[in-house]
């Protein structure tokens, strides 16, 4: 299976490999999906940051993109649709030492999921969303959805759609995120870079991915494959960290703007609900052991 | 000499070619030849301009493809340092 010029030594596995259930691979996803792209930035986030894997969790929705959940090799939750941002914020409130992200598609946090994520992210619960946009419910068929562009040609809307989509980062940040970008899978060394950070940092942190669905988006859409994607996303892009995120709604094919485009900080719910609880209630409030996982 | 080597997994690969597209130096092309599921993989064509950045694995959705140093005899894998 392996091939390699210059066999030097026998080769090093795939560095992604130990954070992964290789006895899934290959994965369902369709050849140039950018799903797996963004996995593999995720898996390369969690190398850099070094973290510690038996206090992660990442929990996932329905969809393609919700796929994640089952090839992580560490602990992880498939959930309900629309429903992960939820069960993440049940995990994180019952377990604080959990670090809890999501990883989730568009249509899953944001038109089942759209109340779920906006209360979370205006109470700053420390966890930390990614989500995969891929301009339409991808595993049900191709349907448009929220964040469907104008003029798309989906399952659902043969004659091009006329819904206004939403701008997720300006959603999140009106919300309350504290840490709110937007990326493509193009941009691996920036994407990954974007995981560490809010792997790092404290409260509702978030991140669109925007990412190639060749065989449903592109197809219909007349777009191309996933590489032709990747080459509009390269040529499109334009990098503004700090825009301000009423300024970078998508169009179907139009100039994309990426970057950090949030990163500020705002006291976090559990924070806040101590805080209340010791003023209140003086001794009789009982701090919950700092980790249940041991 | 390679400053880098990059291994390939074909019967993981499924095609796409974004490893082509953005390797910095063009170390690779698409095969003609077909792994067991039909897809074509990618092959090296220029090794000496391989400087195992790894860009390439960062970019595969199918973990198919990888890109490595070797520092005192050893493999040193994933573009990084340590
Ligand atoms: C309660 C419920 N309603 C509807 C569905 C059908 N369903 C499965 S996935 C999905 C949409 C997924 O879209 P998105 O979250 O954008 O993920 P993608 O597949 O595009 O990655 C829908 C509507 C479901 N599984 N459960
Ligand atoms: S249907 Fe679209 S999102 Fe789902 S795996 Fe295929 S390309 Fe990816
Ligand atoms: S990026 Fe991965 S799946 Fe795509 S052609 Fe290269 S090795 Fe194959
Ligand atoms: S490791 Fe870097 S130089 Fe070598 S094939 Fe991959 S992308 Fe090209």
């Amino acid at each position: 299976m392996i091939e390699t010029e210059d066999l030097v030594e026998a080769p090093p596995q795939n560095p992604v490999e130990p954070y992964l259930r290789t006895d899934r691979l290959p994965h369902i996803w369709c050849p140039g999906c950018g799903i797996g792209t963004s996995l593999n930035c995720f898996v390369r986030a969690l190398i850099e940051s070094k973290e510690d894997l038996d206090r992660l969790a990442v929990v996932s929705g329905i969809g393609c993109s919700g796929r994640v959940a089952g090839y992580v090799a560490f602990d992880s939750f498939h959930t309900t649709h629309g429903r992960a941002v939820p069960f993440a914020t049940g995990l994180k409130l019952a377990n604080p030492a959990l670090k809890v992200v999501v990883y989730s598609g568009d249509g899953d946090l944001f038109a089942i999921g759209g109340n779920h994520i906006i209360h979370a992210a205006r109470r700053n619960v420390d966890i930390k969303v990614i989500c995969v946009n891929n301009f339409l419910y991808a595993m049900t068929g191709g349907q448009s959805g929220p964040t469907t562009p104008p003029s798309s040609i989906t399952t659902t809307s043969p004659y091009g759609g006329f819904e206004p989509a939403f701008n997720l980062p300006h959603l999140m940040d009106a919300a309350g995120a504290v840490y709110v970008a937007r990326w493509t899978t193009f941009h691996v060394r920036q994407l990954t870079r974007a995981m560490i950070e809010i792997l790092h940092k404290p409260g509702f942190c978030f991140i669109e991915v925007l990412s190639p669905c060749p065989t449903l988006y592109e197809r219909r859409n007349k777009l191309g494959d996933g590489l032709d994607t990747m080459k509009y996303y390269k040529e499109k892009s334009k990098i503004r960290h700090g825009a301000p995120t009423s300024e970078v709604a998508l169009d179907k094919r139009g100039e994309i703007i990426v970057g950090k485009f949030v990163d500020r900080n705002r006291p976090e719910y559990l924070e806040l609900m101590r805080a209340q609880h010791r003023a209140q209630l003086g001794d009789r409030f009982v701090e919950a052991p700092a980790c249940l996982c041991d | 000499m390679a400053r880098g080597f990059v291994t390939i997994l074909i019967e993981r690969c499924k095609g796409c070619g974004f490893c082509v597209e953005f390797c910095p130096t063009k170390v690779l092309a698409m095969s003609s030849a077909f792994n067991s599921k039909g897809y074509h993989p990618p092959h090296v064509v220029a090794p000496e301009k391989c400087s195992g950045c790894d860009l390439c694995g960062m970019f595969c959705p199918d973990f198919a493809i990888f890109g490595w140093k070797l520092r005192n005899g050893k493999a040193v894998g994933g573009g990084r340092e340590s």
